[in-house]
């Protein structure tokens, strides 16, 4: 049994909305999540990706279990997160980015203090724990500044800190990069993978920046419309939205377009030339033929562009799902 | 000026969207209104001309309290609560650097807002308590516009006060706790308990000198016709000079804390 | 349940130091409160005197009223009376984040900024009851039931704070009506329930039990006959309206929590 399972997951919003032209609110329904099916297991990092409003931060919160679902069902840890909410909580950590979980006039310390009694966590191992994280987040000399003070990126980490100080066996993180700087998100990064790696915390992330996906996670889950329409890998990903990779050749004259087997020819500028081919091919037998064939000044590879994918992903109509099944 | 018409015009349709804390509202007053009268009929009851009242100008004056609790925001609230939460969270920066004052700006919002409150929660507990008890109305039309030009007065002495708490947050911490007390002196002070008219000798005559008479006790009077000619424009007066010593108040902490937002850099 | 009442006092103690850092204006605050809160036993002492009795019940006997029922809805207020701002938790997701944390969601909304100014109302309700006791023949009978009348009475308030609060969950703009119940509740036991119409005091009896919070119990220890009449059982009856009072206000709060949608971002 996995550690996290969802099994036909549904959760729908009753909103009141002006329908346009009616003067009165009319009740709408709006199905946030649908028949959501994935497991994730013991100390993998996945991550859950979707465009605005697709359903990622309503999944978390069911998983959490402060919202409760619609149908469907959830096990986490082998509970169900909204009937042992608060027993779980000891067992989870969770970040809005959006959000702290800090409380706003109190010292940084002040907050950590509070989380240790409230958690009951072993003094000795509050304090391990408490100096490892204040150590490689870098926020020593931000522990007596009251949260509101607080850059967003210092803020962030905090909130990391917090979610983490009780030890838990898996972490949600709904967008923790959002408002960061490139360096900051390169350091969260390396600190989130040392997590997984060191200690084997579950890591399940939402985020809009596919970088963050790049680095950490192995596994992705994509939704659209509350519908799951990829879960698999990385690699999984770029076949299935066709994507390719690029060899950039720089051959020492300029010369007609290259013609070699199993990849095509897109542009030619000068000496430069750009070729295509599927990303799930090896680049070994067609880098092998330029070399034997022309003359080559230098050479490069691209890996395709995950965005692009994505974007395919997400133009589909959300009635085919598709990637593999999970289960 | 069509700026402010504006933002009052703004403050009034936010209220009014509302509505089903509009309706929450109109029956906590009417409870609260019930509540006082029997307790008032009591008393008027056993001493029939306590105060120079008779038993229908007490229950007279119930319900006109419980029409201006919310015109004249007795507990707080209103447009000065936004300013303190700006302040809190450092929004009001923007504020400062509007091309309009802030003053100006957020008395407008809060006369829109208690023109709204004056047409609900004013209106209808009155007519509620019109239908309960015998209650008795101004005769002279004179009377009725008189009341008319007194409830913004009010509206902007009560301003002031709110306002000046809310700045508190300015330099202390906890913000919440003035406009608590604020509003704990206001709802006894204002009358709204019990009118000030029954206070034995000098508390009566303290209470009838502070700002918070005029949130209820001179309406009052004037709407019971227990003040007349002369004593009409002598309250009005008194209404009128206390607006303008509490804006000015307003005016100068306003600058005071304008100052040192520019020197800490909020 | 000991580990809640522990995590809450751990939670309001971190908040009374917090705004102890600031003693200037923690004392002006305290000391505010306490007088500001005793206004509202001035204002009734005002109205007795223009009258020998409210209702046939002297000033005293009135004191004892308004000191219980002061006490009940002051420690309800004390414990839980933040339950009040649940509507702006949800909105600022604040709630959200509480739900992760492995405490009781209600000790969690309710420890939260806990301000210590709030004792202010629970001293100013003490010295009236103080004082008004100080006139009660006084018998063992009549001093348990005058513990049993303020438990009841806090328990009754804090299920009137917390069952309200709930409707927060469906819709924020309901605060007033709670006011309506809490407050208003608080201002009608401070009067003898005979100046009001017997209609009003059977509503208050048998549909709102709001009256068991201090009248009934008061009657017992004032040795005063009902004058309407009741049966006088329902003198020694508040624990029984109290814990229907949280059942309700438990049921509310259950139900509410499984309702909660959270906002949209
Ligand atoms: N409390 C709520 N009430 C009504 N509708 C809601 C609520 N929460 C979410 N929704 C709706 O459900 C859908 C999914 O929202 P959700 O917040 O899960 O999206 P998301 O994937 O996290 O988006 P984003 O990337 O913008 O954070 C949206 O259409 C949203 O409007
Ligand atoms: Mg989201």
């Amino acid at each position: 049994m996995s550690l996290i399972e969802v099994s036909e997951l549904r959760r729908t919003f009753t909103v009141r909305r002006r329908v346009d032209g009616a003067r009165r609110k009319q009740r709408t329904e709006v199905e946030a999540v649908r028949d959501l099916t994935f497991a994730i297991d013991a100390g993998e990092m996945v991550g859950y990706i979707g465009p605005n409003g697709a359903g990622k931060s309503t999944t978390v919160k069911m998983l959490t279990g402060i919202l409760v679902p619609t149908s469907g069902r959830i096990s986490v840890a082998g509970v169900d997160p909204s009937r042992h909410r608060t027993a779980l909580a000891r067992r989870i950590g969770v970040v809005f980015g959006q959000r702290t979980s800090l409380w706003w006039d109190l010292p940084l310390h002040d907050s950590f203090d509070l989380l240790h009694k409230i958690y009951r966590t072993d003094p000795a191992r509050h304090r391990t724990n408490l100096a490892e994280f204040v150590e490689l987040l870098d926020l020593g000399d931000l522990l007596d500044t009251p949260v509101r003070q607080l850059s967003l990126g210092q803020r962030m980490r905090g909130d990391i800190v917090a979610a983490l100080l009780h030890d838990p066996e898996i972490l949600y993180l709904d967008e923790p990069t959002i408002g960061l700087d490139v360096v900051s998100k390169g350091r969260l990064r390396e600190f989130l993978r040392a997590l997984n790696r060191d200690r084997g915390t579950t890591l399940m992330l939402t985020t809009h920046d596919l970088q963050d996906i790049e680095a950490l996670c192995d596994r992705v889950i994509v939704i659209d419309h509350g519908t799951q329409v990829y879960d698999g890998t990385l690699a999984g990903l770029h076949e299935q939205g066709g994507s390719r990779r690029t060899v950039v050749v720089d051959l020492v004259d300029e010369a007609p377009p290259i013609e070699v087997a199993g990849a095509v020819t897109r542009r030619v500028e000068g000496p430069r030339q750009w070729l295509s081919f599927p990303a799930d091919a090896s680049a070994a037998p067609i880098v092998a033929a330029l070399a034997t064939s022309y003359d080559v000044a230098d050479l490069s590879i691209q890996e395709p562009d995950i965005e692009e994918v994505i974007r395919q992903l997400y133009s589909r109509p959300p009635s085919e799902p598709s990637g593999r099944p999970s289960g | 000026m069509p700026l402010h018409v504006a933002v009052a015009t703004r403050a009034f349709k936010r209220y009014s969207t509302y509505v089903g804390a509009t309706l929450a509202g109109i029956f906590t007053n009417c409870v609260f209104g019930v509540i006082l009268c029997f307790v008032y009929l009591e008393v008027w009851g056993a001493n029939p001309d306590a105060g120079g009242y008779d038993a229908s100008d007490a229950v007279t004056y119930v319900w006109l309290g419980q029409a201006m609790i919310m015109t004249v925001a007795v507990w707080g609230g209103g447009s000065p609560d936004d300013l303190a939460e700006r302040i809190r969270s450092g929004d009001v920066v923007i504020d400062l650097y509007r091309p309009v004052g802030i003053l100006g700006w957020y008395l407008s919002a809060d006369l829109g807002r208690a023109a709204y409150h004056l047409l609900t929660r004013g209106l209808a507990p009155t007519v509620v308590g019109g239908l309960l008890f015998d209650l008795r109305y101004p005769a002279d039309p004179l009377t009725w516009l008189v009341l008319l030009a007194a409830v913004p007065v009010a509206v902007t002495v009560s301003f002031g006060l709110r306002m000046l708490a809310s700045l508190t947050a300015f330099w202390l911490l906890d913000d919440v706790g003035p406009r608590m007390l604020l509003g704990f002196a206001a709802l006894f002070f204002s009358g709204l308990t019990v009118p000030l008219v029954i206070l034995p000798g000098g508390l009566r005559e303290l209470a009838m000198a502070l700002p918070w008479a005029t949130f209820l006790q001179v309406p009052a009077d004037i709407w019971l016709g227990k003040r007349t000619g002369l004593e009409v424009v002598e309250g009005l007066a008194f209404m009128g000079g206390w607006a303008v010593v509490l804006l000015a108040a307003c005016a100068w902490v306003l600058h005071r804390a304008e100052r040192r937002v520019v020197v800490q850099g909020g | 349940m000991a580990d809640a009442v522990v995590d809450y006092c751990r939670i309001a103690s971190l908040w009374v130091r917090a705004s102890m850092a600031y003693p200037a204006s923690f004392w002006m605050m305290a000391v505010g409160s306490f007088l500001m809160t005793g206004l509202d036993f001035v204002a009734i002492w005002v109205l007795l005197r223009n009258v020998d009795d409210l209702g046939g019940f002297s000033l005293t006997e009135i004191g004892f009223l308004y000191g219980a029922t002061g006490l009940g809805i002051a420690f309800a207020d004390l414990c839980v009376g933040r339950v009040e701002r649940l509507g702006q938790m949800i909105r600022t997701g604040r709630l959200d984040t509480m739900m992760t944390k492995p405490v009781p969601l209600l000790v969690q909304v309710c420890a939260d900024e806990f301000a210590p100014r709030r004792f202010a109302r629970v001293l100013q309700s003490s010295l009236v009851f103080v004082w008004a006791a100080t006139y009660v023949d006084w018998t063992l009978p009549r001093a348990l039931v005058a513990v049993e009348m303020v438990v009841s009475g806090s328990v009754i308030f804090f299920s009137l704070f917390v069952g309200l609060a709930c409707v927060q969950f469906w819709t924020a703009d309901s605060t007033e009506v709670a006011n309506a119940f809490t407050y208003g509740g608080n201002q009608v036991t401070q009067f003898p329930m005979s100046v009001f119409p017997q209609e009003i005091v059977k509503a208050l009896t048998f549909v709102l039990p709001i009256a068991f919070v201090n009248w009934y119990p008061a009657l017992f220890i004032l040795g005063r006959d009902d004058p309407f009449g009741l049966p006088e059982w329902l003198q020694l009856a508040s624990p029984v309206a109290a814990a229907l009072f949280l059942g309700a206000a438990a049921l509310a709060w259950r139900v509410g929590v499984r309702h909660y949608r959270s906002t949209g971002s």
